[in-house]
C-alpha cells in the first residue's frame, strides 16, 4: 500500500485491512529538495508512520530519489527546454508508482500493490481498464489511464468506489489523524515560493522571447520562453483591458511566442503521440479528456498513417483524435486519455503532439 | 518472531550491570549533584566518583572528562567549539560520521580523501594541513562506524603534529570501546568523543575528553556545570550506567574479542560459501572483530533488509535520511566503491549478546533472500 501521509492513501489502507488482507504501508521518498508539501516531505512521512502504527501495519520508506531524477524531474526540465509542457505526476505514476515500486514489490512476495488513487479497476469483455472512481469532482483516472493489463491485474484503487465525503467520515470514524489534512496540490517538488520559474531557472537557461500576433507584429516581449504554455492567457506581457488574448503558438527555438484570440486555439483534429493502451487499440467513437479536471468531449478516435507503424496505432504509436466540435488544442506533452463512449473506463492515451 | 539482531554498531543492548547500576538514582537517590544540601552531596560525590573511574578507564585526568549528552554531541562540541574559541579551519576526512562531517562542511572546513579501506589519506591529510588558512582542528574517527575500518592513529597524529602543530586533534572514538583500549587511545589526541549506548550504556548520554589546553566555546550554556564546558543538570542515573558500562566492556575485552571475531569470520564466511558476488569490503585484519561489511551483487539493499526484517533478522546499510528512507552511503562513496556495487552493502555487526545461533540464523536468511532476490530478478522480463 503506497502510503503518502495523506487522507486518501490512510483510508485506502484502512479498507485493504477490512477486507482481510496483509497489508504493509510503504512510503516512497522521491524527491530529496525543496517542497512544500507534496509526497516526500518529512511531515508528510511521519503522518504516513503515525496511520501505519494505528493501523497495526508495518511502514518502511523506499528511496527512490535517484529514479524519480532520472524518469521524472531530469524529463521535466528537458521538456521546457524544449518547449514542451509535461504532466510530471503522470510520469511519477507511470515509472516510480506502477513501475518501481511494482517491480520492487514482485520482488519482495507481495501480490498487488495498492495507492489511494480516485479510479477503479473494471473487467469488460474478458480485459481489465482502469474506471472513473465515484467522486466525479475528485476522479483521478486520468492520471493513471497508463496501466497496462499486467498491472491492471495486480493493482488495487480501495477507495475508488467513495466520495471523497465518504474518505474523510471513515477517516474521522477511525480516528486517523489525517482525517481533515488538506488535499496536496500542484507538483510536489515545485515551492510555492519560488515556482516553476525558480525551478526551471536553476538548471537551465530561461531565454527571453518575443510575443507576436498573429501577423507577425511585435505586441510585447515575455521574460522566459520555457515557461509560455500554449493556450494561456496570462503573463505573455500584454496590457490588460483589450479584448482576451491566447497563445497561439510558442516557437522555443525562435524564442517567439504569437497570441491572438481564442477561435485561433481551436482544432477540429489533436494528434496523439507514445500511445499506451488497455486492450491493444480501440477505434471509433471515445470521449477525450486533456488535462485533470478537464472535460471529457465526444470525438473519433482513428489511425494516423503517419505514425511509423503503417497506421497501426499501437502501442508507442501514433493516432488522430478526431473533435465531434471544435476544441482548443492541446499543449504538446499533456496527456490525451481516451474514455469509451460512455465515459468511464480508459480504453488508452498518449501525449498530445 | 524470534529476533536475530545483527546491528550492535547502530545500539547494542545495555549490559544488566549498567542497568543494576542506574536504577538506585532513577527513584532513591535522584537529586541534583549541583544542589546545596547534604543530599545533593550524596548525588555529587556519586558523579565524581563515576569520572574518577572514567578517567582511569579512558587514561586521562578527572578534570579532562566531559559528560555530554551523547557523541553527537561531542562531536559537534570538539568542531564548532574550537574553532569558536581557537579560529583557523576544520578538516575530517570525507568517511566521518555525519556529528563531524556535518559540522566542519558548516564551518566551511576541509574534507579529506580517504583510502579504499575508509580510513584518512595521509598524503591527502598532510596537503590538507599545509593550505592556507591554517588548521584549527582536525578530527579523525578512530573506527568508522559503517564499514568497521580502524585508523591507525598514532600515524594521524604523526602527521598532525608535524604538519600544524597549534591545530588540536580530535577524535570520534564511539564506535572503538568494544574493541580498542581506550587507553592506548586517549594519550594520542587532544579529544574524544564517546556515546554509552555502542558500549551496553543508555542512549542520551557520553562523553568528551578535552586535554588541558583543548578548550572550547560550549554548545550548551546556562548553570555552568562541568567546570562551564557543559551546562545542563548532571544525568545521574546515566552517567552512571555509562561507567558501569565502560568498566564492564574494558574488563571483558581480552575474552570478548576472540570470540566475536571468530563469530564474525564465521558469518562471512558462511555468507561467502554459499553465494558467489559477495565483496568484502574491507579486509578483516583493517577492521574491528564485530564488523560485517559486504557489497553484494545483484540486489539493492533496500530490498534486502526488508526481506530480513520480515525474517525477524536485524542489519542495516547506510544511514537513514530525516524521513527514514535509506541515503546512498557517503562512506562508500568516499572509499571508491562504484555506485552499483554499493547498491548492495549490508552492514552485520555484532556485539556481546551475539551467539552461534544468531550468527548461523542471520547467514542462512541472508542468503535465502539474496538467492530469492536474484532468482526473481532473473526470472522478470
Amino acid at each position: 500500500m503506497a502510503l503518502s501521509g495523506g487522507v486518501d492513501s490512510s483510508v485506502a489502507a484502512a479498507e485493504l485491512l477490512a477486507a482481510g488482507h496483509q497489508v504493509v504501508g510503504i512510503t516512497m521518498r522521491l524527491w530529496g529538495g525543496d517542497s512544500d508539501t507534496g509526497c516526500c516531505s518529512v511531515a508528510d512521512v511521519d503522518d504516513a508512520r503515525r496511520v501505519a502504527q494505528q493501523l497495526g501495519i508495518d511502514h518502511l520508506v523506499f528511496n527512490f530519489t535517484e529514479d524519480f531524477e532520472a524518469h521524472v524531474v531530469g524529463p521535466y526540465v528537458d521538456a521546457h527546454r524544449r518547449g514542451i509542457t509535461p504532466n510530471p505526476c503522470i510520469e511519477c505514476n507511470r515509472h516510480l508508482k506502477f513501475d518501481r515500486l511494482a517491480e520492487r514489490a514482485d520482488l519482495l512476495g507481495f501480490d498487488a500493490v495498492a495507492t489511494g488513487h480516485h479510479a477503479r479497476i473494471v473487467e469488460h469483455g474478458g480485459h481489465r481498464y482502469v474506471a472513473r472512481g465515484a467522486d466525479p469532482a475528485k476522479d483521478q483516472s486520468y492520471v493513471v489511464h497508463m496501466l497496462p493489463q499486467r498491472e491492471l491485474t495486480r493493482t488495487m484503487f480501495p477507495i475508488g468506489g467513495m466520495t471523497k465525503a465518504d474518505v474523510r467520515a471513515r477517516a474521522a470514524a477511525l480516528g486517523l489523524r489525517t482525517a481533515a489534512k488538506p488535499d496536496s496540490q500542484d507538483v510536489c517538488f515545485i515551492t510555492d515560493g519560488g515556482g516553476r520559474e525558480a525551478f526551471l531557472g536553476a538548471r537551465i537557461p530561461l531565454r527571453p522571447a518575443r510575443v507576436v500576433d498573429e501577423r507577425g507584429a511585435e505586441v510585447g516581449r515575455v521574460a522566459a520562453v520555457e515557461l509560455v504554455t500554449l493556450g494561456q492567457r496570462r503573463g505573455v506581457g500584454l496590457p490588460g483591458g483589450g479584448p482576451k488574448r491566447y497563445v497561439l503558438a510558442v516557437d522555443s527555438d525562435a524564442a517567439t511566442v504569437v497570441v491572438g484570440d481564442e477561435a485561433g486555439l481551436l482544432r477540429n483534429t489533436q494528434p496523439v503521440l507514445a500511445m499506451t493502451w488497455a486492450a491493444g487499440p480501440q477505434w471509433g467513437e471515445v470521449r477525450v479528456q486533456c488535462s485533470a479536471h478537464g472535460m471529457a468531449h465526444p470525438a473519433v478516435v482513428e489511425p494516423d498513417g503517419a505514425d511509423g507503424q503503417g497506421g497501426a496505432g499501437g502501442e508507442g504509436g501514433r493516432v488522430l483524435v478526431r473533435w465531434r466540435e471544435p476544441q482548443r488544442v492541446v499543449s504538446p506533452g499533456q496527456s490525451v486519455v481516451l474514455y469509451d463512449p460512455t465515459d468511464q473506463r480508459v480504453l488508452g492515451g498518449g501525449l498530445a503532439g | 518472531m524470534d529476533r536475530t539482531y545483527l546491528d550492535h554498531a547502530a545500539t547494542t543492548p545495555m549490559h544488566p550491570r549498567a542497568v543494576a547500576a542506574m536504577l538506585p538514582y532513577l527513584d532513591g537517590l535522584f537529586a541534583n549533584p549541583s544542589g546545596s544540601h547534604r543530599f545533593a552531596r550524596e548525588a555529587r560525590a556519586v558523579l565524581d566518583d563515576a569520572r574518577d573511574r572514567v578517567a582511569g578507564l579512558l587514561g586521562c585526568a578527572p578534570g579532562e572528562v566531559v559528560f555530554t549528552g551523547g557523541g553527537t554531541e561531542a562531536d559537534n562540541t570538539a568542531v564548532l567549539g574550537v574553532v569558536e574559541r581557537h579560529g583557523g579551519v576544520a578538516v575530517c576526512p570525507a568517511a566521518e560520521h555525519h556529528a563531524v562531517l556535518h559540522a566542519v562542511e558548516h564551518l566551511g572546513g576541509r574534507v579529506v580523501a580517504c583510502t579504499s579501506t575508509g580510513t584518512v589519506d595521509l598524503d591527502a591529510l598532510t596537503d590538507a594541513l599545509r593550505a592556507s588558512p591554517p588548521v584549527g582542528v582536525v578530527s579523525v574517527m578512530a573506527v568508522n562506524n559503517e564499514v568497521g575500518s580502524v585508523t591507525d592513529l598514532a600515524a594521524v597524529a604523526a602527521v598532525v603534529r608535524r604538519e600544524a602543530p597549534r591545530a588540536l586533534l580530535h577524535t570520534d572514538a564511539v564506535q572503538a570501546p568494544s574493541w580498542l583500549d581506550l587507553r592506548a587511545l586517549t594519550p594520542l589526541v587532544d579529544m574524544v568523543s564517546l556515546s554509552a549506548h555502542k558500549f551496553g550504556g543508555p542512549k542520551g548520554v557520553g562523553v568528551l575528553v578535552a586535554k588541558d589546553g583543548a578548550t572550547f566555546v560550549p554548545r550548551l550554556m546556562g548553570g555552568g556545570q562541568e567546570r562551564e564546558r557543559r551546562s545542563g543538570t548532571h544525568n545521574v542515573a546515566g552517567i552512571v550506567a555509562m561507567t558501569e558500562a565502560l568498566a564492564a566492556t574494558d574488563e571483558a575485552r581480552p575474552t570478548e574479542l576472540p570470540r566475536i571475531e571468530a563469530l564474525r569470520d564465521r558469518l562471512v564466511a558462511g555468507v561467502r560459501d554459499a553465494l558467489d558476488g559477495v565483496h568484502e569490503t574491507v579486509a578483516p585484519a583493517a577492521k574491528v572483530a564485530g564488523s560485517a561489511h559486504l557489497c553484494i551483487e545483484g540486489i539493492e539493499n533496500e530490498a534486502l533488509l526488508f526481506l530480513l526484517d520480515e525474517e525477524g533478522v536485524c542489519a542495516s546499510a547506510a544511514s537513514a535520511c530525516a524521513a527514514g528512507a535509506m541515503e546512498p552511503s557517503h562512506v562508500l562513496a568516499a572509499m571508491g566503491v562504484p555506485r552499483s556495487q554499493a547498491m548492495g552493502a549490508v552492514r552485520l555487526t555484532l556485539g556481546r549478546t551475539t551467539t552461534a545461533v544468531d550468527v548461523d540464523r542471520g547467514v542462512e536468511v541472508l542468503v535465502g533472500a539474496v538467492l530469492r532476490l536474484r532468482g526473481k530478478a532473473a526470472g522478470r522480463p
